[in-house]
C-alpha cells in the first residue's frame, strides 16, 4: 500500500467530471455512490443524471441495463475505485454484452472517500484498467496526466464502446454538492425526461 | 422425479413474459430454469444477460427500467442472499422487479449446503420488502407468475415467485 502517492496526482476530480460532462449532448449519466455522485452534481444537476446514494457495486450493471434499453443514447457511468471494486464481476458482464454505447469512467483516488479516506486495493497496486481489459472490454486505458485526459474526453463522448477509463485523481476532501436523495423522485424525473410523461402511468 | 425437459410449465412462464413485454432476461442459470433460458435466448425481442452474481441483475434491471425496458431476474434460491443490499435500490426508487426463484434446499434436498438459503429465501425476501409467491403445484405456475408480474409492473414493486422443489424434483447426482 502506498498512502502518499495519490495525494500528489495532478488530475482533480471535479475538473475531470466537469470537462467530461461539458459536451455531454444527450448522454444519460449514472453516478456511483459517494464522491462521484457529488462530482456529477457539481457539474450540474439534471433529470438525466442518476446519482446513487447506495447500491454499492451497482453503478456499472445499472448503466449496462440502461445502455441495453437505450441503444441510441450514450450512457456514461462515472464511479469511484471503491464502488468499482465491489462490482468487478460486472465488467465481465459488460464485456460479454458489448454495448457499443456504454462508457465507464472510474475516478480512482485510491481511497474510500466517504468513510475516512482509508486506502483501497488500488493503493496496493490493483490495476482496474488491466482488470477491465482482461475481462474483455475492448477499449481500456488508465489516465494520470492532463494531456492524456484531454485525448480521452472525445473517446468517452463518442467512440464505439464499451469503453473503460481508469482516471487517477488526487485524493482530496472537497465540499459536498448533494443531488436529490429520494430515489423515487430521481427515477421518475429521469424516466419522464427520457421517455415522456406517459412513463409515470 | 419426472424429466424437466418434458414439462410444459417453462413454456407457460415464457408466455407470461412475452405477454408482459419483458425485454431483459438477467440470470444465473439453474437446471430448473434451463428450458426457459433456452427459449429466451431464441427470442428476437429479448436480451439475455448472464450475470456473475445475482445482485448484478437487480442493478441491471433498475437500469433497464430507467431506460423503459421491463425485465426478469432468474436464479436459484442460493442467489437470494446475494441480492439483499442491492434490493434497497429497487425499494427506495420504487421500481418494478420480477424475480423467479427455483428452490433448492427446501424439500427432499440431498446437499446440506443448499439448505440454509433454501429454508430462508422466503423470509429473507419478505424482510427486504419483496412480495413473495410460493408455488407448489406446476399447474399453478402460470397464474402465479402472471399475478406476480402484474403486481411488479403495476406496483411498481419487487415480486418474487418461489418455485418449489416439489415441482422441480430434488437433485440427486445419482444417489
Amino acid at each position: 500500500m502506498n498512502p502518499e502517492r495519490s495525494k500528489s496526482y495532478p488530475l482533480r476530480r471535479r475538473e475531470v467530471v466537469k470537462e467530461l460532462l461539458a459536451q455531454r449532448s444527450d448522454a444519460l449519466v449514472v453516478a456511483g455512490l459517494g464522491a462521484p455522485a457529488w462530482d456529477v452534481t457539481a457539474a450540474g444537476d439534471t433529470p438525466l443524471n442518476f446519482p446513487l446514494w447506495g447500491a454499492m457495486g451497482g453503478a456499472v450493471p445499472l448503466g449496462l441495463g440502461l445502455a441495453l434499453a437505450q441503444p441510441s443514447r450514450r450512457v456514461l457511468v462515472i464511479t469511484g475505485d471503491g464502488e468499482m471494486l465491489m462490482g468487478l464481476g460486472s465488467l465481465a458482464t459488460v464485456a460479454t454484452q458489448r454495448p457499443p454505447n456504454l462508457a465507464i469512467v472510474v475516478l480512482d483516488n485510491e481511497r474510500y472517500g466517504e468513510t475516512g479516506m482509508q486506502l483501497t486495493h488500488t493503493a496496493g497496486g490493483v490495476d482496474l484498467g488491466a482488470i477491465a481489459a482482461a475481462s474483455g472490454i475492448p477499449i481500456c486505458n488508465t489516465v494520470s496526466d492532463k494531456k492524456s485526459f484531454k485525448s480521452v474526453i472525445p473517446q468517452v463522448q463518442k467512440e464505439v464502446g464499451p469503453l473503460f477509463f481508469n482516471i487517477k485523481v488526487r485524493a482530496e476532501d472537497l465540499p459536498l454538492v448533494l443531488p436529490p436523495k429520494d430515489g423515487a423522485y430521481l427515477k421518475d424525473r429521469f424516466r419522464v425526461a427520457l421517455l415522456g410523461i406517459d412513463a409515470t402511468i | 422425479m419426472t424429466s424437466l425437459a418434458s414439462e410444459t410449465w417453462p413454456q407457460d412462464i415464457y408466455q407470461v413474459l412475452v405477454e408482459n413485454r419483458v425485454r431483459q432476461i438477467a440470470y444465473i442459470p439453474d437446471i430448473g430454469h434451463a428450458s426457459l433460458i433456452k427459449m429466451c435466448h431464441k427470442s428476437d425481442n429479448m436480451k439475455t444477460v448472464v450475470l456473475t452474481t445475482e445482485e448484478e441483475g437487480v442493478a441491471l434491471l433498475a437500469g433497464a427500467w430507467l431506460g423503459g425496458d421491463r425485465g426478469v431476474l432468474l436464479m436459484q434460491s442460493s442467489g437470494v442472499g446475494n441480492c439483499i443490499n442491492m434490493l434497497s435500490l429497487t425499494r427506495v426508487c420504487r421500481m418494478p422487479l420480477l424475480i423467479l426463484v427455483t428452490m433448492r434446499g427446501e424439500w427432499g434436498e440431498f446437499n446440506p449446503w443448499q439448505v440454509p438459503m433454501g429454508q430462508n429465501s422466503n423470509p429473507v425476501l419478505t424482510a427486504a420488502g419483496v412480495l413473495t409467491f410460493m408455488v407448489n403445484d406446476k399447474d399453478r405456475i402460470k397464474e402465479t407468475v402472471k399475478a406476480a408480474a402484474k403486481m411488479a409492473f403495476e406496483g411498481p414493486a419487487a415480486a418474487a415467485v418461489l418455485i418449489s422443489q416439489r415441482i422441480l424434483g430434488a437433485k440427486t447426482f445419482g444417489r
